[in-house]
C-alpha cells in the first residue's frame, strides 16, 4: 500500500501521515462551496424580493383587484389603471395550447426513438432534437415572423377559418375579424416547437427506463407494440412523463421574444384563437423601457412580473414534485 | 554652432509633432446622451460630423424617452432625449431645461394593391373611425366619397401600431385626441394607449412589417423612416380643410406656423391651422440640467456647443435624412434660454462659452 501511494506521488516526499480532515484549505473549500451554495437561494430570494416591493404599490392601490382587473391603460392622467387578467390569460392560454400542439408530437419522436427506429437513425435524431433545443428564441421569433404568420394567415385562417368558425357551440374561438396573422394561435405554433424538444427528450429519457423484462413480457403474451406503449410504458412512466410536460410548460409561460414578435401584442381580451393577444413577458419588454422611474407603470409592470414568477414557480415546483422518483 | 541650430530645430519639431496630436486629444471632449430612438440616426450623424469640426464627440445611447428622463434625472448622462415634452413641474422638479432640435413628422401607410402612394385622401373623421374599429372594410360609403377617382380593392381594413412605448405613439395619439372628443376621453394620448382594435408590434419596422404582410391594413410610423424604406403613405386633409401630402414643404409649414414663445419650448404642432400645414408634425427634445454637478461642468458646455453647432450647420444633414429643422429665431430663443438657465456651482451662467 504504502508502495503504491509512493510510486503515485512520484517525486514528492512520502511523509506517511495522511492529512487530517478539517485542516486550513479543506475549510477553505467547503466555506467557498458552501457560499456557491447559498448563492443561489440568495440571488433567487433577492429577486423575489425585489420584484415584489417594485410591484408594492401596484398591490397597494389595486389590491386583490390587481388579479381580475382587464385594464390595461397606461394613459398618465385620471384615467391610468392597471391590472393583470389580460396578460396572465395570454399566457396561460398560449402556453396551454402550445402543450396541447407539442405533446402528441413529442409522444410520437419518443416512440419512435425508443420502439421503432432502427439504431443508425436513433443518434442522429436524437441529436437533432438537442440541436432545436440549442436554437435561441429570437430565431424562432424571426422564423415565426415571417414564415409561420403568413402561412397561418393563408393558408389556416383564410383557407378553414370559415370552415372552422361555422362548427356548432366552438366555432366561435375561431371566429376572427384579425387578418394579420399576429394571434395567440401563432404564438401557441412557435411556442410549441420551442417546448417541443423539452417534452420529447423527458419522454424518450423515461420510456428508455422502463425495465426491458417488463416490455418483454408483454411481447411475450402476445402483445403489439402499440398495446406494449399503452400498456406497460405509459402507465409505468406517467408520472414522469407529466413532470417533463410541466417542464415544457414552465419555459413556455416565461418565453419572451419570439411570442413578442407574433401575437400581436394587444392588450384586449381575445375572443377567438385568432384574435391579437399579450402575454406577461411581452408586456414587460414592451413597455418597460419607456415607463419612468418610480411611476406607478412600472410598479404595475414590476407585479406583473411577479405574477409570472409565482406562476412559473408553482409549474416549475409541480414538475420537480412528479419528476422526483425517476429524476434522481 | 551648426550643429546646435539642427539640434535645436530637431527638438522643435519632435515637440511639435508630439504637441500636436496632444492638443487635439485635450480639444477631444467626450458627452454622453441618452433617450429617444427617434432622431438616433440624426444625432449620430451630428456625432461624426461635429468631432471633425469643434472637436466634440458624442455618445448617445437610444434608449427610449422614458429611459433618457430616468437616466439624465439620475445624473448619470450629460443630457436625457425625450420626444414628448414633459409637463413644468417635472421639468423644475428634476431642474432641467427643456429644448427642441428639430421635427419629425407621424405618416399613415396603407398597403392597398393599385393604389399609388400618396393617392388614398383620409379625413380626420375617417382616420378616427378606422382606429377606433368602425371602419371594417375599404369599400366603406365614407372612403369612397372623398376618394371617388380611385379604385380601392375591396379588402378588409386592419389596423396596425407600435406596441412599444413611443414617442411616434404619443404623437399620433394626441392627433386623435384634437380630431375626435371621444378619443380623447377614451384611449387618450401617451406613449403607449388602449387601442380599440388592431395589431402591435415593435418598432417602425414591426409595424411596416404587419403593413407589408397583410392587403388592407394601415397604420401609422415615421415619415423618415417611410421614406427611406419606401411605405406608401397616404394624404391627410387638414385643419383647414385641404387635402396635403407628407412632404418636406407641409412639415416646414407646420414648424413654421407653431407658436414657439410658450414656456419650455413645448409648443403645440399638432394639428396646427394653415393652408398646407401637415397635420402630425412633433420636435423631438432635449433636456438638459439647470444645475450641472461640478464634475459635469465641462460637459454641460461641451453639450450646449454641440447642439449650438448643429443648430448652425447641422440643418442639411437633417433634411437629408428627413428631419425637419427648427426656423432660425427658435435656435436663437434655446441660445437665450441656456444662457438664463443653465447655471454652474457658483450661479455663473455656462453659456456662453468663453
Amino acid at each position: 500500500m504504502q508502495q503504491t501511494v509512493a510510486a503515485g506521488a512520484a517525486g514528492l516526499p512520502v511523509s506517511g501521515q495522511r492529512r487530517k480532515p478539517g485542516s486550513l484549505g479543506d475549510r477553505i473549500f467547503e466555506a467557498l462551496c458552501t457560499g456557491a451554495g447559498i448563492l443561489v437561494l440568495l440571488t433567487l430570494g433577492g429577486i423575489i424580493v425585489t420584484l415584489f416591493i417594485g410591484g408594492l404599490p401596484a398591490f397597494e392601490r389595486y389590491g386583490v383587484q390587481f388579479l381580475w382587473s382587464d385594464a390595461w391603460n397606461p394613459v398618465e392622467d385620471h384615467r391610468e389603471e392597471y391590472g393583470a387578467l389580460i396578460a396572465v390569460f395570454g399566457t396561460v392560454v398560449s402556453s396551454i395550447l402550445a402543450i396541447i400542439f407539442a405533446v402528441p408530437v413529442a409522444f410520437g419522436i419518443a416512440f419512435f426513438l425508443t420502439e421503432l427506429a432502427p439504431d443508425w437513425l436513433k443518434r442522429p435524431v436524437g441529436i437533432a432534437i438537442e440541436l432545436l433545443a440549442a436554437v435561441p428564441s429570437i430565431i424562432y421569433g424571426m422564423w415565426g415572423l415571417f414564415v409561420l404568420v403568413p402561412f397561418v394567415q393563408m393558408h389556416i385562417q383564410l383557407a378553414f377559418g370559415e370552415q372552422l368558425a361555422a362548427i356548432p357551440l366552438i366555432g366561435f374561438i375561431f371566429e376572427s375579424n384579425n387578418f394579420a396573422g399576429t394571434s395567440l394561435f401563432s404564438a401557441s405554433l412557435v411556442l410549441a416547437i420551442m417546448i417541443l424538444p423539452f417534452i420529447a427528450a423527458t419522454m424518450r429519457d423515461v420510456f428508455e427506463q422502463v425495465p426491458p423484462v417488463y416490455k418483454e413480457s408483454a411481447y411475450g403474451v402476445g402483445a403489439t407494440r402499440w398495446e406494449v406503449v399503452r400498456g406497460v410504458v405509459i402507465p409505468y412512466t406517467r408520472i414522469s412523463v407529466v413532470g417533463g410536460i410541466m417542464l415544457g410548460l414552465g419555459r413556455a409561460l416565461g418565453e419572451t421574444m419570439a411570442v413578442t414578435f407574433v401575437i400581436g401584442n394587444a392588450n384586449r381580451m381575445p375572443e377567438s384563437v385568432f384574435d391579437a393577444s399579450t402575454t406577461i413577458a411581452s408586456v414587460i419588454a414592451m413597455e418597460f423601457p419607456e415607463s419612468l422611474a418610480g411611476s406607478l407603470k412600472q410598479s404595475a409592470l414590476f407585479a406583473l412580473g411577479f405574477l409570472l414568477f409565482v406562476i412559473s414557480f408553482v409549474v416549475l415546483a409541480t414538475s420537480r414534485w412528479l419528476l422526483r422518483s425517476r429524476l434522481k | 554652432m551648426n550643429r546646435r541650430t539642427l539640434l535645436l530645430g530637431t527638438g522643435a519639431a519632435l515637440g511639435a509633432s508630439l504637441a500636436l496630436p496632444h492638443r487635439a486629444f485635450a480639444q477631444q471632449a467626450t458627452i454622453t446622451g441618452a433617450g429617444a430612438t427617434f432622431p438616433r440616426p440624426l444625432y449620430e450623424r451630428w456625432a461624426q460630423e461635429a468631432q471633425q469640426a469643434i472637436g466634440v464627440s458624442l455618445n448617445y445611447q437610444s434608449i427610449g424617452s422614458g429611459g433618457g428622463i430616468n437616466q439624465i434625472t439620475a445624473r448619470t448622462v450629460d443630457f436625457g432625449a425625450s420626444d414628448a415634452p414633459l409637463p413644468t413641474a417635472q421639468l423644475a422638479e428634476r431642474n432641467l431645461l427643456q429644448f427642441p432640435t428639430v421635427m419629425g413628422s407621424v405618416v399613415l401607410s396603407a398597403n392597398l394593391p393599385g393604389v399609388a402612394d400618396n393617392a388614398l385622401r383620409l379625413t380626420p373623421e375617417i382616420i378616427a373611425d378606422i382606429f377606433f374599429g368602425r371602419i371594417t372594410r375599404w369599400n366603406d360609403p365614407r372612403i369612397a366619397e372623398v376618394n371617388r377617382e380611385l379604385r380601392i380593392p375591396n379588402l378588409p381594413l386592419s389596423v396596425a401600431y407600435r406596441a412599444d412605448g413611443s414617442g411616434t405613439t404619443w404623437v399620433f395619439t394626441t392627433y386623435l385626441s384634437r380630431i375626435s372628443n371621444e378619443w380623447r376621453d377614451g384611449p387618450g394620448a401617451g406613449t403607449s394607449v388602449r387601442w380599440p382594435v388592431g395589431n402591435g408590434a415593435r418598432g417602425n419596422e414591426g409595424v411596416s412589417n404587419i403593413i407589408r404582410n397583410t392587403p388592407g391594413t394601415i397604420g401609422y410610423i415615421e415619415n423618415a423612416y417611410a421614406v427611406v424604406n419606401r411605405m406608401p403613405t397616404t394624404q391627410i386633409r387638414n385643419k383647414s380643410g385641404n387635402f396635403v401630402r407628407p412632404e418636406p414643404p407641409a412639415f416646414q409649414a407646420t414648424a413654421a406656423a407653431a407658436d414657439w414663445t410658450v414656456p419650455n419650448f413645448a409648443a403645440d404642432t399638432i394639428d396646427l391651422n394653415g393652408a398646407t400645414v401637415w397635420p402630425i408634425t412633433s420636435p423631438t427634445y432635449i433636456l438638459l440640467p439647470t444645475n450641472p454637478p461640478a464634475d459635469r461642468l465641462a460637459a454641460s458646455r461641451n453639450t450646449m456647443r454641440f447642439f449650438d453647432w448643429a443648430f448652425r450647420n447641422g440643418s442639411q444633414t437633417a433634411q437629408r435624412l428627413e428631419y425637419i429643422p427648427l426656423p432660425a429665431n427658435v435656435h436663437d430663443a434655446v441660445r437665450a434660454a441656456w444662457a438664463q438657465n443653465v447655471r454652474g456651482p457658483g450661479r455663473e451662467a455656462l453659456w456662453p462659452v468663453a
